[in-house]
This record gives C-alpha cells, structure tokens and sequence, in this order.
C-alpha cells in the first residue's frame, strides 16, 4: 500500500555487504570506509534507540485512524521508513509527536492515494457534530454511570465509533498522553482548536458512553 | 467566567493545562455553578477510567522484531545500490521484502549522511518535495508500479491523463534521441495527485513529474541530489517540472535540456 522501496534494493544491501565492501576500500581507502561504517552503524542505533521506545503510541494511534490491524502495521512501519530517512535533519521537538506527525502524513497519504478525505483538517469536521449540545443528560446518575464501563474493549469500541478528527484527538490526548501543545503540532491546528475540539470529543464520548450503559442495563 | 468558557477550560483543568489564574477562575465558577461542577467531575471521571484502562495497543511481535532486528545490523555499503532493470511481475510484495526495502533505506540515508559529495539544502523548502519525489520514484521502481499506462506512443499516454490530474502534461517522444517513452503514471506527491510521465535510458528509469504547483518556480533548471539520485526541477509554462533518475548528472541534463526545448511554445508537445 504505501511507499515500498523496490525489492530489488534488498538483497545487495543486506547479503552483498562483502562485495560492497571490498569494491569501496579498493577506491576510498580504508579509513573512510571504517569511519563511514561506524557511522552509519551509529546513526542507526542511535534511531533505534530514540524510535523504537514508540512502536506502541505509532501503532496504537495507525490503528485508530487506519481501522483495521494489516493497515495499521503498513502505515506503522512506513513512518519509521520516513523518520529514519530523516533522522539526520531532525533536531526536534520530542520524538514521540515527531513520529506521531510522520504516522498521521502516512495515513493522510494512504487516504488521499485511496480517494478517501479522513485525515485532513478542520474544514473536514462534521457541522452536524459541531452545532451538537456539548453537554446531553444521562439518563443515569453521572457519578455511576460512566464508572460501570472499566473495561478496555468496551472503552476501545466507543473511541474507534468517534468521527475522525474526534477519535484523533481521543486518542493523542487520553493514550498517546500528548500536551496540547505537542496535539496542535501534530494535527497540525493552534491550541484554541485543540482545546474546544477536547471538549467535543469528549462530550461526544461520554453521550455514546452514556448511551451504551443505558443499553446495556 | 462564564459556563461556555468553562466547558472548555474544565478540560485544561483535568489536563493539567491550565495556568494558576485561570486555575482559580474555573474553580470559583465550579464552586457556585452545579452544572458545571457535575460536567467536571463526570468528565474527570472519565479521563481517570481511561488512563486506568490501559487502552495502548501492543504492536504486534512481528512488527516489533522486524523493525528491531534490523537496525543495528545495517552494512555499510555506497550510496548507489546495484539496480536491475525494472521488473514487471505483478506479485505483490510480501512484508519481509517490503521490510528488507526499510533496510535498504536505511542504508541510503545512512549513505547520504556521509557522502561528502552531499549537496545539503537546508531549510530549503523544495527540500521536502525533493525527498518526496525521490521516494515516489524509488517506489515506482517496485515491481508492476512504474506505469498505469504502458506505451512508447505519446498519443496514447497524453490523453489518459484526462480527468486523472489538473493539468495535461506534455509527452514528448524522445526515442530517437535514445530516451525511450514508457509510458505513464498517477502518483501522489503532497498529498496531491500528479503526472508522472517516464522514460528509459539504457537501464536507468527516468521519472518525470508534472504539476501545476509542487515546490517553489524555477525559471532555469535547478539540480540536487537526494540519496544518490539525481533530481532537476524547473518550471516552464505554468507548469513544475520534477525529473528523477540514477542517471548520471550529464546525462540527465541531456534529458531535460530535450524536455524543455520541446516544451516551449514553438517546441514539438
């Protein structure tokens, strides 16, 4: 689905590194080979070490926008494709809402290659959704109503049922734990609209919370 | 304050984003407004839930120990990657070959950072577009994604463009000239679609992206480099021009110097 690099690149690079390397010390000469080695060496280690501590927060958040497990795992590994091509020009901000910008370009790709408008921006949000109420009365008391729903499934299912822009922000704020700051950097919209779409979306959640208790007792 | 104000503010209160003014100002509202004080405790409860329910997703072991197991493993080896000619099985890639072009990648950055023959654009914003050109070459080279439309005639890959992008790129035939038409492509560069029309020199790929905007106007031709590719980018009639090749720099020169004498108003398109 998204950017492959071409088979044909893999296998010189990953078993020919005998032949590679012989054919550079004959014209580079080898102490530009060892230190080119070394650093590449640690320029990868270096990504892995900053990157990988991520996987969760890049793959939990691929698999809220992209729906579905085989997706979130392309668009997953793409961003780290992406970050690492980067890493030499990246001087900040944190890594964690670097990668999450990256991943949510990846979906936004995929989205547009399929035709599909999920991942855009502001103008994409419903106006239904945001002339609703903020707020709905529960129809059970508030103070035990939300707390019967402990169970992760059920939480998961409520958030994946939220639009778009909404599920986002769920996600960014209550399980990647991203600041406003760091949500607005990767939405890519100012804080002011991170925070009123907060509000929505959670108002949102908790009607839908409300409402599957509401049924299920 | 208000209770509009507050709805919005009680969140940056749970959030731990709220400074100490406004802090207080949203609890002297909570303290005399019910409503309010209800929608802040409900909605706190519910972000406790949340936290409380460990609601991350696991990556699945594969994903993990592929990206984990080749990292550190990465050879050195020169930028320029040997490179067969373009195949044209249409099998689609399994995960371990996309996997090993992540290696692969790895090692053309790592490449790039230390090439001393780098031309490093800095905060250029071309720049991005560059990378982006470059990745949407390299992925065309996969196999069965070079072309959507497979011909050596410029009359029939011009008007399959219609309706697919905003513009009618020129296609020019330059087989004679040793710069063989394959055919055309859509791809998506910025999010945006575009033309790519490409061409073959002997077994190199040539990709030539069309667009109505796509990086900043360039009325003479401006070259780079980009993990060992070459890139030239220039506009002409309205339109940015983007050509893309492991062809050598004099070579790919030739290339567009024929394209853009072929483009201008008296020109053959």
């Amino acid at each position: 689905m998204l950017a492959r690099l071409p088979a044909s690149l893999t296998c010189p690079s990953l078993s020919g590194t005998a032949n590679g390397g012989s054919r550079v010390c004959q014209s580079a000469g080898r102490e530009t080979m060892a230190g080119y080695a070394d650093d590449a060496h640690d320029r990868a280690r270096r990504f892995r070490d900053a990157a990988l501590p991520y996987l969760d927060d890049v793959y939990t958040l691929a698999r809220y926008l992209m729906r579905n497990a085989a997706d979130a795992e392309d668009a997953a590994q793409e961003c780290y494709l992406r970050a690492l091509r980067h890493f030499d020009t990246y001087r900040g901000p944190a890594m964690k809402p670097w990668l999450l910008t990256i991943l949510r370009n990846v979906c936004s790709a995929e989205f547009s290659r399929r035709g599909r408008r999920e991942v855009t921006g502001d103008c994409e949000v419903d106006t239904r959704t945001e002339d609703m109420p903020l707020w709905q009365e529960p129809n059970a008391s508030p103070e035990t109503s939300l707390l019967r729903a402990h169970d992760g499934e059920t939480i998961r299912q409520l958030v994946a049922a939220l639009p778009q822009a909404f599920r986002e922000i769920i996600v960014l704020r209550e399980i990647n734990e991203l600041s406003y700051q760091e949500i607005a950097q990767v939405a890519g919209v100012p804080v002011g609209t991170v925070m009123s779409r907060l509000a929505r979306a959670r108002a949102m959640l908790r009607a839908a919370w409300n409402a599957a208790e509401g049924a299920a007792s | 304050m208000n209770c509009a104000e507050c709805e919005i503010l009680l969140h940056a209160l749970i959030d731990g984003e709220l400074d100490a003014g406004h802090t207080r100002e949203v609890e002297a509202h909570v303290a005399e407004c019910s409503a309010c004080a209800e929608k802040l405790n409900a909605f706190r409860a519910m972000h406790e839930t949340m936290s409380a329910a460990n609601l991350k997703e696991a990556a699945p072991a594969g994903l993990r120990e592929r990206l984990d197991a080749a990292l550190p493993a990465l050879p050195p080896l020169p930028a320029q990657p040997a490179r067969s000619a373009v195949r044209r099985e249409f099998v689609r890639p399994s995960r371990r070959s996309f996997f090993g072009g992540f290696a692969a990648g790895a090692v053309l950055s790592g490449a790039v950072a230390a090439s001393l023959m780098l031309t490093v654009f800095r905060g250029d914003g071309d720049r991005t577009i560059a990378d982006e050109v470059v990745s949407a070459h390299i992925r065309s080279l996969q196999p069965g994604h070079l072309m959507d439309v497979e011909t050596s005639d410029q009359h029939t890959v011009k008007p399959w463009f219609d309706g697919k992008v905003d513009v009618a790129p020129p296609v020019i035939d330059l087989t004679a000239e040793g710069f063989t038409l394959l055919g055309g492509r859509l791809d998506y560069i910025d999010g945006e679609p575009v033309a790519s029309v490409v061409y073959r020199r002997r077994k190199h790929i040539i990709n030539l992206f069309v667009a109505q905007r796509l990086g900043s106007a360039h009325a003479s031709v401006s070259p780079r480099t980009v993990q060992g590719y070459n890139v030239r980018h220039w506009s002409q009639q309205g339109l940015d021009f983007w050509a893309v090749s492991d062809l050598d720099a004099v070579e790919l020169g030739e290339f567009v110097g024929k394209i853009t004498a072929a483009v201008q108003p008296n020109g053959r398109s």
